[in-house]
């Protein structure tokens, strides 16, 4: 079996949870984690009688994404019943979109495996419905609904069969989940369910313009287990078809304690929705003074950032992506550099290096960080001014972490400050070359490398004090007489 | 005067003077009911302790000065509006358990009014049917002659309202269920324009169909009650937020100039004769009023019934999905798996007619068979609406029979479907359009009632009901009661 002897196509449904506070068609809460069935309304619940009634800032929400990936946002749309029989779906339907999704047409670029950038066209990105859970665990063999998630909004973002490996469907994955968070139309969290797609993942031989027959993956709920899923399924079709097999039209479950998919229901046993236009809801009208409205809210996208970080802050461009990939980051970073006087690549390298290894040492997220950004500046504001070396600033951003105040105080404290009087150094610079006699004839032999034992040597005397740089350079002067 | 034979208008003033009080008006009915209901079997439920202590309090309400534009006058409720505490079956055994945990706006406004309840009526199943012969409690009876039907499938309001045992009652039409019946029975019955009134709360039969309304004696009750019932609610995204006229205001004024439409194709074949004569007779009596006639066209009015046949399945089928035997209702006993509940659930819960139309509905959505049943039901029944815009162009109502025959005997229909289905062909465009219509007393035919059946245009109410109102002024037959219920 050779994978490079198969073109792989995968399609994406990514199903986004909308970040508002009460559901999509009732004022119930949509909060995570409540005590199941207290947060459903009579109208999550299906009751006779109930009627659903639009929350409009799921408009503005798909609005903003629609117009982030260049979408056409429909003037007229309108949602549908797809119909089926399931208790976690209390009426019995679904209200979605179907024929008339509010968004259409929209695109995103992705970087392919040699480096290129690559056209991925998104389909439509249509509202809906969350349904309920079902629960099997703890119930004397009998099941369970919790309808806490029924009514919950959703944006499902679909793409075009555009992705040709499992990398380019996480790196389409993780740019959508960037973009909603920054747009912050959703919280992205996958533990909690509110960020998980399916996947429609089919192989061919290359050159061959008709599609193979798909299997839809389902339940892929971290990027992790996507990209096992895909890779998985790919072989699994790859060899089912060198072996003379067919691949069903099926929808496959993924199980990530045996990384495998297993097939769930045939096309022959799939449903039909029996799609109609919900006569509850009026069709969804947007204007194009809304859409301009909600263009002028639209905030700096990942790419435009990035693209202005390396410019503007003359960044490496991994570290610009990096920096970024998350609003918050990109906006902690940018208040590091507007309060302090340092260069904007050492901002970049402690907020990376440090501030994000803290942060994930303690689970924190960099909103809640224990040294906030000016604080964080101040302390840059010392290296820079040579006050302490990098070394020591490591010191004080631990004591910083620990509460034990600014970056000043603990200087001041600790009397960390370096010590950049030259005579003071180069009295320490002596003592250490009349200590090392045999060590300064080899370096004055030519053994350069043996800078950095004396280097060692006076930092050690000093106690990480003195001027890394002007140690340096009285050791090599007086090395060299 | 008896209290009984008072309408809605007659007893307001009696209550205002001082004449009786409310608990003893509502005493009166109860009794009423009790020696009545029997021979009709037009409620579900009676609600006689809820009904004499709101009652109380109504009296105690206008004792302080705080008396509602309704304050202490019996309705009923047909048993599709949800009521807090109060059994709401639909007449389904489906929901023959089912305590509704809240009132619909329809129950909560006409409560905010004053108005005290008696009781809910029985309906055909879930609304389907014309004849009250679907209900899980079986049919009720045309006080007018105990064999016959009361029309449906509001049959239990218009039959407990003609037989003088209520002055109101609320119903829902989706086909013709509140005007068929009310001209089965020689009661007013008003179907106000799509959107008029809230849909919150009513349980859903055809949801782009459904729209609440009135049954009453006279024009005029029938105003008083849609002045409370009407207007904009958050909780129906349907309900159209326009103001609510004061319909009783204008009742008043002449008709006089008025342009009443005469549909050529309604009294083709299939109207019973003498029907069409009672029905040409009261427009004269329009006319005579000073209204002039003009001969319209609804060229696509022998469609109506069989694109109605489509969309309201269609809509039930999805509507009535929520029925699983999961939550709420009807749960068959000793289910082996979730397919075997959601089957017996369904089957025994439901009757043969509403089985019959949840089918229909779910093989016109189905794949394959969309675009020829449901999308070109929607297509047709564009048209039917444009050949009503065409037609309002030159009149401000439209006058008609509202049913093509008088009562029919009980179980002479209910195996024929289709015949049954007929029954409705002059009322089911004002419900596929979403305009108002109003059916109003205009004679007998073999001592069974026969209804005049007025369309207006959207949001017409105000003229349907002025205009049945002159008509009342001028004739009698909304006086009669049948004999029995003297």
């Amino acid at each position: 079996m050779s994978v490079s002897a198969w073109e792989v196509v995968i399609g994406l449904e990514i199903h986004t949870q909308l970040a508002t506070k009460s559901k999509i068609f009732s004022g119930a809460s949509t909060a995570y984690g409540a005590e199941a069935n207290t947060q459903a309304c009579l109208v999550d619940l299906g009751y006779p009688g109930v009627l659903p009634v639009l929350n409009v800032e799921v408009i503005r929400m798909a609005t903003l994404f629609g117009l982030a990936v260049n979408a056409t946002i429909a003037p007229r749309s309108v949602f549908a019943r797809k119909n089926y029989f399931y208790p976690d779906l209390p009426k019995g339907y679904q209200i979605s979109q179907y024929e008339l999704p509010i968004v259409e047409h929209g695109e995103l670029f992705i970087t392919d495996a040699e480096g290129k950038e690559k056209r991925i066209r998104i389909t439509r990105a249509h509202l809906e419905e969350d349904a309920g859970k079902s629960i099997h665990e703890g119930l004397d063999g009998s099941s369970g609904i919790d309808l806490n998630r029924a009514g919950t909004p959703l944006l499902e973002i679909v793409s075009e069969p555009d992705l040709s490996s499992a990398k380019e469907a996480i790196a389409f994955m993780k740019k959508i989940h960037t973009i909603v968070r920054y747009l912050g139309i959703s919280d992205g969290n996958m533990q909690e369910g509110s960020f998980r797609c399916d996947a429609n993942v089919s192989v061919r031989p290359p050159g061959q313009e008709e599609l193979g027959t798909r299997a839809e993956l389902k339940n892929l709920n971290s990027f992790r287990f996507i990209e096992k899923a895909i890779n998985f399924e790919v072989e699994r079709q790859i060899e089912l078809i060198e072996d003379g097999g067919k691949v069903a039209q099926e929808t496959r479950l993924y199980d990530s304690d045996k990384n495998e998919t297993r097939a769930m229901r045939s096309k022959e046993e799939a449903n039909d929705y029996r799609y109609f236009p919900d006569p509850d809801l009026l069709p969804i009208e947007i204007s194009a003074e809304f859409i301009a409205a909600t263009r002028a809210t639209l905030p700096e996208l990942p790419d435009a950032k990035q693209q202005r970080f390396e410019t503007d802050y003359e960044l490496k461009s991994a570290d610009a992506g990096i920096l970024t990939a998350s609003r918050a980051t990109a906006d902690y970073f940018e208040a590091v550099v507007a309060a302090s006087d340092a260069k904007t690549q050492l901002a970049a390298n402690w907020v990376i290096g440090e501030l994000s290894a803290a942060l994930n040492r303690d689970g924190l997220e960099i909103d809640n960080s224990k040294v906030a950004a000016d604080a964080l500046a101040g302390l840059l504001n010392r290296i820079h001014d040579n006050t302490i070396s990098g070394k020591i600033a490591k010191q004080v951003f631990e004591a910083m972490w620990a509460g034990e105040g600014s970056a000043d105080e603990i200087i001041a404290a600790q009397g960390l400050r370096q010590i950049t009087d030259s005579a003071a150094i180069e009295a320490v610079v002596d003592k250490v070359i009349d200590a090392n006699p045999g060590q300064a004839a080899e370096y004055r032999a030519g053994k350069d490398k043996l800078i950095g034992f004396f280097v060692g040597q006076v930092m050690k005397e000093t106690q990480g004090q003195a001027n890394p740089g002007q140690v340096n350079q009285i050791l090599k002067d007086k090395l060299s007489k | 005067m008896s209290l009984y034979s008072q309408t809605l208008t007659e007893l307001a003033v009696g209550l205002e003077n001082g004449e009786f009080s409310s608990v003893e008006l509502t005493q009166a009915l109860l009794d009423r009911i009790a020696v009545h209901n029997d021979k009709l079997n037009a409620f579900i439920t009676v609600t006689a302790e809820q009904a004499l202590a709101t009652a109380a309090r109504a009296d105690a309400a206008r004792s302080a000065g705080n008396a509602g534009v309704l304050n202490g006058l019996p309705i009923l409720h047909k048993d599709i509006f949800c009521t807090r505490g109060v059994k709401t079956s639909c007449g389904s055994k489906m929901l023959d358990n089912f305590v509704s945990p809240y009132d619909a706006t329809v129950v909560e406004r006409l409560a905010d009014a004053g108005a005290v309840v008696l009781g809910k009526t029985n309906m055909d199943e879930f609304a389907m049917g014309s004849s009250c012969e679907t209900s899980y409690y079986g049919p009720v009876r045309n006080p007018w002659n105990l064999e016959c039907s009361p029309g449906g499938s509001s049959g239990g309001s218009s039959a407990a309202v003609a037989a003088r045992l209520a002055p109101a009652a609320t119903g829902t039409d989706t086909g013709g269920s509140i005007r068929q019946p009310a001209a089965l029975t020689g009661t007013v019955g008003l179907k106000p324009t799509y959107g008029r009134v809230s849909r919150y709360g009513m349980v859903a039969f055809a949801s782009s169909l459904d729209q609440a309304g009135v049954i009453t004696r006279s024009a005029e009750d029938a105003a008083r009650m849609l002045g409370v019932m009407a207007g904009f609610d958050e909780r129906d995204s349907t309900s159209i937020d326009t103001p609510v006229p004061d319909y009783v205001a204008s009742l008043g004024d002449s008709i006089s100039g008025l342009r009443v439409g005469v549909v050529r194709q309604h009294f083709d074949e299939g109207l019973d004769e003498q029907c069409g004569a009672r029905v040409k007779d009261a427009i004269a009596v329009l006319e005579s009023l000073g209204a002039t006639t003009v001969e319209v066209d609804l060229p696509n009015l022998d469609l109506s019934v069989p694109t109605y046949y489509v969309v309201a399945p269609a809509e039930c089928s999805s509507n009535l999905s929520r029925f699983d035997g999961v939550r709420f209702g009807y749960r068959a006993e000793g289910a082996v798996d979730l397919l075997d509940l959601y089957c017996r659930s369904r089957g025994e819960g439901f009757g043969d007619e509403v089985k019959r139309r949840i089918m229909t509905g779910t093989y016109v959505l189905s794949a394959g068979y969309y675009d020829a049943y449901y999308l070109k039901a929607q297509q047709v029944r564009q048209l039917i609406s444009d050949d009503f815009k065409k037609a309002f162009a030159d009149v401000d109502v439209i006058a008609g029979p509202t049913a093509p025959t008088p009562a029919f005997k009980l179980g002479e229909k209910v195996d024929d479907p289709i015949t049954m289905y007929l029954n409705d062909i002059y009322t089911i465009g004002a419900n596929l359009a979403g305009l108002p219509g109003i059916s109003v007393p205009c004679g007998f035919v073999n001592d069974l009632p026969v209804g005049l059946h007025l369309v207006g245009t959207h949001f017409g109410e105000e003229t349907l009901l002025r205009c049945a109102h002159q008509y009342q002024l001028q004739t009698d037959w909304h006086l009669a009661c049948p004999q029995g219920f003297v």
